[in-house]
């Protein structure tokens, strides 16, 4: 579903990537581990279209969307879960939503996906009036996803959405993300610092060190490797 | 006490004006971070459009009339729009990776620009705006004087309220200006195509300049080619007295310093009228510097 051949970015001068390859296959969750300052954000940014790949293929179903405009990637039916979540707290919950279905016109679309949005997570569904800068940091997390889902990706790309949240709460997220996963075929490539749980709930996994993929494979024989043990995921 | 009813009303006409002007300095500051100091000029361009389309639609609706008056107002509105969204087009959006201080000269550039070429397309001897609506006296009661000018002055600029409202807060492109003020990426991560955004609140923000060039017109009917420049300033005053970004505070802004200046000028001295809105400026600067309001700056995390 996605082939990334070769991609370089860089800010300004200074290279943030060197050349990573990686492939997600449909229905698949795959993630991308590595300590802070890797480059797993600028790799998600570059997908999404938010910075111009300096080099490389992204390949999409396909077709290379290296280098769209973020508006163009969406509609393709990529969503981007950013790293920070990004919700707008100015708007309600409800608006936040109705902007993750941005280029939906049909109503009655929008009233289904937000109905299924709602199944996944009840708890939006209580605090929809309210200005989503008052919800909790859990339920800030719950709603970005949520208004990436109202878009009806087939890709979903999520920037470390365990940030920040007590350890419960990370759980319910990632039980979430798997059951998308399952029910609905959503592929899903992760971002995430906690390797233990993104191993967990994955099919494959790429270790990301300094701008270069250091180590990739099924994501049970990751969690078995003692590389990968000793860096981390703590022994 | 007519007395000071009759400022109030002269005030709120002519606050109503620049509430009109500062709403396109908040809109545009509110999603690109600038002040666009041209946008005083397409007060004038708007004027002047009016000045330009009147005959011809004399031609066709017989005036002065209210219709013709509102079709003159509705024509002047949809040429600044254009020329609003071709200003960013061709001036600032080659620049929008650049420092702030770039675009600000380049704004202060444009607004020389549309000022001379006025001069040399126009002339620079005023004009006397023809009379596109009926001008008499409504109410005469005592000292007391309402025209016919200054209802209408408050009444479009009542409608234009309201429609702006019910776009940002009711429409999906609303929706889209409010998510690109609040966090450009995200709102491309939604599927907004920004720069559709931005030539969008350009174009409503120079519709709003050019319906207050006209009102202007109908109740001070002579203009020039450097008549935005004053109104301009007072309204970007306005703007950042309401708080900078916020569109209800801009609003407010205008009335208060339209009201405010016409108090001064009729009670105190009218030498100092115009200094009136910056020396509020001064006082905002230093006690309230995000306009009365304006939240803090959200920090990002
Ligand atoms: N806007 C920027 N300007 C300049 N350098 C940047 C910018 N954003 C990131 N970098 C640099 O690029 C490198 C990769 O950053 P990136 O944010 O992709 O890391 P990350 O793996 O997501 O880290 P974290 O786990 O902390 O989120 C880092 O060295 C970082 O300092
Ligand atoms: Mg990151």
């Amino acid at each position: 579903m996605l082939e990334i051949k070769n991609l370089q970015v860089s800010y300004g001068a200074i290279p943030a990537l060197h050349g990573i390859s990686l492939s997600v296959k449909a229905g698949s969750i795959v993630t991308l581990i590595g300590a802070n300052g890797a480059g797993k954000t600028t790799a998600l940014k570059a997908i999404s279209g938010l910075l111009k790949p300096k080099t490389g293929e992204i390949l999409y179903e396909g077709k290379n969307i290296a280098g769209l405009p973020p508006h163009h990637i969406v509609k393709l039916g990529l969503s981007h879960v950013p790293e920070g979540r990004m919700i707008f707290t100015n708007l309600t919950v409800l608006e936040n939503l109705q902007l993750g279905a941005y280029l939906e016109k049909d109503r009655r679309v929008i009233r289904r996906e937000l109905e299924h949005v709602f199944g996944l997570f009840p708890r939006l569904q209580e605090r929809q009036p309210q200005l989503a800068g008052t919800l909790s940091g859990g339920e800030q997390q719950m709603l970005a996803i949520g208004r990436a889902l109202m878009g009806r990706p087939r890709l979903l790309l999520l920037d470390e959405p365990s940030l920040g949240l007590a350890p419960l709460l990370i759980k319910t997220i990632f039980e979430k993300i798997v059951e998308i996963n399952r029910e609905q075929g959503l592929t899903v490539l992760l971002v995430e610092q906690n390797a233990n749980l993104a191993l967990e709930i994955s099919h494959f996994g790429y270790v990301l060190e300094t701008g270069r993929i250091a180590l990739s494979g099924e994501s049970a024989s990751l969690r078995q490797n003692p590389q990968v043990q000793s860096a981390y995921l703590g022994g | 006490m007519t007395e000071l009813l009759q400022q109030l009303i002269n005030g709120l006409a002519l606050g109503s004006i620049l509430a009109l002007i500062a709403l396109g300095y908040t809109m545009v500051y509110g999603i690109l971070r600038f002040i666009n100091f041209a946008h005083g000029d397409l007060f004038m361009l708007g004027a002047f459009a009016g000045f330009y389309i009147s005959p011809a639609v004399a031609a066709v609706l017989p005036g002065p009339s209210l219709g013709s008056g509102l079709v003159v107002l509705g024509l002047a509105m949809l040429i600044c729009a254009v020329l609003g969204v071709v200003i960013e087009r061709v001036a600032y959006r080659p620049l929008r990776r650049r420092p702030k201080l770039t675009v600000l000269i380049t704004a202060i550039g444009i607004s020389l620009f549309l000022e001379n070429t006025g001069q040399l397309v126009f002339g620079a001897t005023p004009k006397k705006f023809p009379e596109i609506i009926p001008v008499y006296p409504v109410l005469k009661f005592g000292g007391l004087s309402i025209t016919s000018s200054q209802l209408i002055v408050l009444g479009v600029t009542l409608l234009l309220l309201v429609a702006l409202r019910h776009i940002v807060l009711k429409t999906r492109m609303g929706m889209a200006m409010r998510a690109l003020a609040f966090n450009p990426e995200a709102a491309a991560l939604m599927g907004i195509n920004t720069d559709w955004i931005v030539s969008f609140t350009f174009g409503l923000g120079s519709a709003l300049a050019a319906a207050a060039g006209i009102l202007f017109a109908i109740v001070y009917p002579s203009i020039d080619p450097l008549m935005g420049i004053l109104p301009g300033l007072k309204a970007f005053v306005a703007a950042v007295l309401g708080g900078i970004g916020n569109l209800p505070g801009a609003a407010l802004g205008g009335i208060l310093i339209g009201v405010t200046e016409t108090l001064v000028a009729g009670y105190l001295s009218s030498t100092y009228r115009d200094a009136i809105a910056f020396g509020i400026l001064i006082v905002i600067l230093l006690v309230k510097p995000s306009g009365l309001l304006g939240k803090k700056e959200i920090e990002k995390v």
